[in-house]
């Protein structure tokens, strides 16, 4: 989908960008950086906007320093500000950026209607947009850089300004992009927590330079810890220690979460293949306690660059390894 | 979401009432590219500048003027047609030129509505993120708000050859001079469509924009007027030079200059002299370069606008 060789631009005080080179396969790929770590410079460069110093980038298999305007016809382009008029209504909107992108006026119309709806825009659509809430004019912004049913699109901050609920709807709606529209996704964010959920692949930029690129089951499946926890009852007042025995007894190891949330009432195990939860299972309801919860809890990509990335510098894990 | 949800899984309803899935849809029509898109900005533009296809509220000035633009040639149709005139009360040349202020009006009022808006909530990118470049999108808004001054200031010259017929005037006498008013009103709409998008483009704010414009329209009028008139007492009418110079430097005596000159118009300078034929050549150079000129500062404004 992107790829880029020894990508850089560089502005008479800053590097912005420096011999970027990357390789972005389909599907959903997180970039994450700090602000001002060059995510948008790249994307602006991605869609021929802006000459690179040096370097050269192909998107979609076309070079973006010559076939410009061939990329912007196939690419959808969200960007981080606002970008909405205030006094017209969302289908009006759409219904001229689709054309804009060289829909004719009936199928910008249809397309207009269709995509609003599957980013959940429903009868409020004609109201003017000034009226909306942060979370509809998000949804708007995403519209706009899909009505012309691009290949592939560069969601810039999609969720920022967004509360949890507003944020988790819009990473949900990044995902299904992918997986039921068939588009591809470069969405950036400076959080590094909320992409792990949502991407396939995550790449990481730090001072325009390339920290990481891999998949997001390189980063998080490499073990798979269970997480239990269960109730008391009066015959197992402390039912957590119980199950612990239990398992002990039966040859597993067990440690307690600490650290984690609900910490002395949640067990880590290892699971060792579909086996360890007939076990678990099977040990709950012998002891007659209720299963308040088992799941699988994968490591946060942010844990695992506190372990690789120990030679970096403390300020780049603070900015970067944040999750939200 | 959870109607998302429900519209996404088919799931079988009890009764009558079910859900139907309409997934997703990709789109494999044509694609009609770059200057399909310029075309669309072009008469989104030109629709805008009447205020259709925005709020009622933004429609009421712009029709206001046209009518007000309208309303005095009806008139004068009226009159001709009533008291059977041999010629019109006004040449089609001159009406622009009385009606000055309500063109510089609309110009003020529409440059910014054209270009400020896109600046002031960010849309510029979302065109520049599209198969547009920075060209098509000076000449689209330029040439939109040409043809809606052009669109202004001739309706009511084809109102004024409509009643001119009506009341049997001379037929080529009345079309030649129709012809003419008509050039002179297509140079006037592209000059002040640029000098007003220039100004426009500089700022966000539509209320700077409008004040910016209406100030430079009037303040040099006024100034180029009034030198006009001083140089008349002082040279005593002998020597229109200095007025036909001077009359360079607003943008509608500009336009009186040209006309007068090559497009048998009767000057509204001072005296009633205008400019010579060779004065003339230099007033229809300083028109076009002064258009030109304005197309060139436009491109070089979004070149830096950009993302």
């Amino acid at each position: 989908m992107i790829a880029t060789e020894s990508l850089s631009k560089r502005f008479p005080r800053v590097t912005a960008l420096d011999r970027l080179s990357v390789d972005v396969g389909p599907g959903v790929t997180g970039l994450v950086g700090a602000n001002g770590a060059g995510k948008s410079t790249l994307i602006k460069i991605l869609l021929g906007l802006s000459p690179a110093t040096e370097g050269r980038a192909e998107v979609l298999g076309l070079d973006v320093a010559t076939e410009g305007a061939a990329i912007r016809e196939r690419v959808g382009y969200m960007p981080e500000h606002d970008c909405l008029p205030p006094d017209v209504s969302a289908t009006e909107f759409v219904v001229h950026m689709a054309r804009m992108s060289g829909l004719p006026p009936t199928a910008a119309r249809e397309r207009t209607a269709d995509t609003l709806r599957h980013v959940g825009l429903y009868e409020e659509r004609y109201r003017p947009i000034g009226g909306y809430s942060t979370g509809m004019k998000q949804r708007v912004k995403l519209a706009q850089a899909l009505v012309h049913d691009p290949q592939l699109v560069f969601l810039d901050e999609p969720t920022n300004g967004l509360d949890p609920v507003g944020r988790d709807e819009m990473l949900g709606l990044i995902r299904r992009i992918h997986t039921d529209f068939g588009i591809s996704v470069l969405v950036t964010s400076h959080l590094l927590g909320e992409l792990e959920r949502t991407c396939d692949h995550v790449v990481v930029v730090d001072g325009g330079k390339l920290l990481r690129s891999s998949s997001t089951t390189d980063f998080t499946q490499t073990t798979t810890t269970l997480a239990i926890e269960v109730t008391d009852t009066d015959e197992h007042p402390d039912g957590t220690r119980a199950v612990r025995d239990a398992l002990h007894a039966r040859g597993v190891t067990v440690e307690d979460g600490r650290g984690l949330p609900g910490a002395g009432h949640t067990l880590l195990l290892t699971a060792q293949g579909e086996d360890t939860y007939d076990l678990v299972r099977d040990v709950i309801a012998d002891l007659g306690l209720g299963l308040v919860r088992m799941e699988q809890r994968r490591h946060h990509i942010s844990e695992v660059f506190k372990n690789n990335d120990a030679s970096s510098d403390e300020q780049r894990k603070e900015a970067v390894g944040h999750g939200d | 979401m959870a109607t998302e949800q429900s519209l996404r899984t088919p799931a079988p309803a009890p009764g009558d009432t079910r859900i139907h899935n309409i997934g997703y849809r990709s789109y494999d029509g044509p694609r009609l590219g770059r200057s399909y898109a310029r075309l669309s900005l072009y008469s989104q533009s030109l629709r805008g500048s009447y205020g259709l296809g925005r709020s009622v509220k933004s429609k009421v000035l712009p029709m206001l003027l046209f009518v007000v633009m309208c309303v005095p040639a009806a008139i004068m149709v009226a009159v001709a047609v009533a008291t059977k005139a041999k010629e019109l009360p006004l040449d089609y040349t001159s009406y622009a030129i009385v009606m000055q202020a309500v063109i510089s009006l609309y110009v003020a009022s529409q440059a910014p509505q054209s270009v400020s808006r896109d600046l002031r909530f960010k849309t510029v990118p979302l065109y520049f993120s599209r198969p547009i470049e920075t060209a098509d999108y000076v000449r689209a808004k330029f040439a939109a708000l040409a043809s809606a001054l052009f669109v202004l200031t001739a309706a009511p010259l084809l109102v004024l050859y409509i009643g001119a017929l009506l009341a049997k005037l001379d037929f080529t006498d009345q079309t030649k001079g129709f012809a003419q008013g008509l050039v002179s009103v297509a140079l006037l709409s592209l000059l002040f469509a640029g000098i007003g998008l220039v100004i426009a483009s500089v700022t966000p704010r539509r209320g700077f924009g409008i004040a910016a414009v209406i100030a430079v329209l009037t303040i040099s009028y006024g100034a180029v007027s009034t030198l006009q008139a001083i140089a008349e007492v002082q040279s005593s009418g002998s020597d229109s030079a200095a007025i036909a110079w001077i009359g360079l430097f607003s943008p509608i005596t500009l336009i009186d200059g040209v006309q007068s000159a090559f497009l048998g118009a009767s000057s509204a300078f001072p005296g009633g002299v205008g400019p010579s034929n060779a004065e003339g050549v230099v007033y229809v150079l300083f028109t076009l370069g002064l258009i030109a000129g304005s197309y060139g500062l436009l491109m070089r404004r979004y070149k830096k606008v950009g993302l």
